[in-house]
């Protein structure tokens, strides 16, 4: 009875959103499918060459180089985050004096922008190779630690809040009855805690692992790929085919297609690995 | 009446909550007696002091070589001003005319507050609605909001700039509907996690009680949904006042630039950066984010949590 009542009111209740989920995402989602298969300048122009900008997108060393150079950054950045934010948060668990200043300072970086962090931290990196008469923008390696750092200070905050939240949830007679049978520090952290905040590691390694790879702005703001396109990752490098070279568009989008099937691979296959080791409360 | 916002926020409580809060007491006395024990306890604060400093000392470094001249930042960020180094606001002057901040300011301002009204309201009603109703369609809809999630933009940057571009939804009103669009994902699905958390009887007390559904869902639905509703704002708000790559592709930028886009702006084209203004803008995007974070840091650190839980 209700429901039949509910449902008349569809246009107001889920019509403005469905609409704007049609132009913001559903359209231009398939659109981009097709278009991956095509050869076009303007969406109007646009030619079906088959799978050939897949065949040319792996022909282009620098996009094969972005993929590894990606894939090595993600690897850093979850495993440094994760165990930092971890670290931090066991420390501010326990009671120890001013846990809430450090708790906001440690968050604070979090609701900067990519574009501010990125100048911010070029200004301090530079100033400091500056003294060995060397610079961000000389070598791939530099933008590669540049941009871990980076995204240390930013993420960690973040991935701390959620840890702190698991470790609270903790009942504390658990620990009580590991420690009086006779469990050492060590073995409590990782006999009781450890498996007891497994979902928010869950959390914590797909928003890091995510991140990484869908990083842009940080990117285009600390080295814009420079040397010569060395530095770049992955989205910064599907934006240049489109926005850098005319006649790339095809390929392009092939490359984004490509880029979104492994960052879903990667979400799905990470979520169902940790989430196996959940245990139940 | 000046009691009446606590009792309301009484009747917010769901049983959950209260049982959160009853771990929260248990985890307190629990800590502060492990806390008495530990030896290292003050050495740990000096630590996380000296860590805490680190942390700060990039924005710092930011607020001072705003007020220095522009030829000495680069050759040497990490001096303090003085002398002949020192010139006062001139950066700032300097900065604000060259990219036109204070109507960034605004437009930043404008985008991301009416894009969060309108995420809050049309995504909480959809949210509620297709936990309701359960038809095909509406299944289909909360997948493709779980599915959302996890595509980059980068696959649909290029589309989705061609369809606003037709759509002529290049202006800061227009791209309030692009982020209901491509926000509408996580704001549904969470509003969805919490909507089914909400015992259907009290609805249905109000249907009984002469309700429609608006009445039923702006009375009943919407007070319960609150502490949700705080939480994906302010996940919300941190993505739209931060983004640059989507508006600097919807917006027509000669006419609208947002703070990010304006401070890229500045780095744009060919030639030397004006460190000296780039600095004095950082330092004007970051302060008031800031400010607003230290009055409300509480709401966004449990808005936080409380996304990356049902997230």
């Amino acid at each position: 009875m209700t429901k039949r009542d509910l449902r008349i009111y569809f246009p107001l209740f889920a019509l403005p959103t469905f609409i704007a989920f049609m132009i913001g995402f559903v359209v231009p989602f398939g659109l981009g499918i097709y278009l991956s298969f095509c050869k076009f300048t303007t969406v109007n122009d646009a030619i079906p060459v088959g799978i050939k900008n897949y065949q040319d997108m792996f022909k282009d060393p620098e996009f094969i180089h972005a993929l590894w150079y990606t894939a090595l950054f993600a690897v850093v950045s979850v495993i440094t985050i994760n165990f930092f934010g971890f670290a931090i948060a066991m420390l501010l668990t326990k009671g120890i004096r001013g846990t809430n200043l450090f708790r906001t300072v440690f968050f604070m970086p979090n609701l900067i922008g990519g574009i501010v962090l990125g100048y911010i931290w070029q200004l301090i990196l530079n100033g400091i190779l500056a003294h060995f008469n060397l610079a961000l923008t000389f070598s791939e390696t530099y933008g590669f630690w540049g941009l871990i750092i980076l995204m240390n200070w930013q993420q960690i905050g973040y991935m701390m809040i959620i840890y702190i939240a698991g470790i609270q949830n903790v009942p504390p007679d658990l620990i009580e009855a590991a420690k009086i049978d006779g469990a050492t520090g060590r073995q409590v952290l990782g006999h009781v805690i450890l498996p007891m905040v497994m979902p928010s590691i869950t959390i914590c390694t797909f928003l890091t692992l995510t991140n990484s790879f869908k990083l842009f702005d940080q990117n285009l703001a600390l080295t814009n790929g420079l040397p010569s396109n060395r530095s770049e990752l992955l989205a910064l490098n599907i934006y240049n085919t489109f926005y850098g070279r005319v006649g790339y568009e095809g390929i392009g989008q092939a490359k984004a297609v490509v880029f979104s099937l492994i960052v879903g691979a990667l979400a799905i296959i990470q979520l169902v690995l940790t989430h196996r080791k959940e245990v139940q409360q | 009446m000046s009691y009446a916002p606590e009792t309301l926020q009484k009747g917010d409580l769901l049983p959950s909550d209260v049982q959160l809060l009853v771990n929260e007491k248990k985890k307190k006395s629990a800590y502060s007696y492990n806390a008495r024990r530990s030896p290292y306890s003050m050495l740990w604060t000096v630590i996380l002091s000296i860590i805490s400093v680190i942390y700060v000392i990039p924005v710092i470094l930011v607020i001072v070589n705003s007020f220095k001249r522009k030829a000495y930042i680069s050759r040497n960020p990490f001096s303090i001003p003085t002398g002949k180094e020192f010139v006062g606001i001139e950066n700032y002057v300097n900065g604000i005319n060259k990219i036109g901040f204070f109507s960034a300011f605004l437009n930043s301002l404008i985008i991301t507050i009416g894009s969060v009204i309108v995420i809050i309201l049309c995504c909480s009603m959809c949210g509620w609605y297709i936990t309701r109703v359960k038809t095909f369609f509406s299944t289909c809809m909360y997948y493709l909001c779980v599915f959302s999630m996890i595509v980059p933009f980068q696959m649909v940057m290029y589309t989705l700039s061609k369809t606003a571009d037709s759509l002529h939804l290049g202006n800061p009103w227009g791209i309030i509907v692009v982020y209901l669009g491509f926000g509408a994902g996580l704001a549904v699905f969470m509003f969805c996690g919490f909507a089914k958390s909400i015992p259907i009887e009290i609805e249905e007390a109000a249907m009984i009680d002469g309700c429609n559904p608006l009445q039923t869902y702006f009375q009943v639905v919407m007070p319960i949904l609150k502490p949700t509703c705080i939480s994906v704002s302010i996940l919300e708000a941190m993505w739209i006042w931060n983004d640059y790559l989507l508006p600097s592709l919807v917006l027509d930028k000669t006419k609208y630039k947002t703070v990010p886009i304006a401070i890229q702006y500045l780095k744009g084209g060919y030639g030397s950066v004006d460190m000296g203004a780039m600095m004095a803008m950082l330092v004007l995007a970051i302060v008031p984010i800031i400010i607003f974070y230290a009055f409300s840091q509480k709401y966004i650190i449990d808005g936080v949590v409380a996304g990356a839980v049902k997230g």
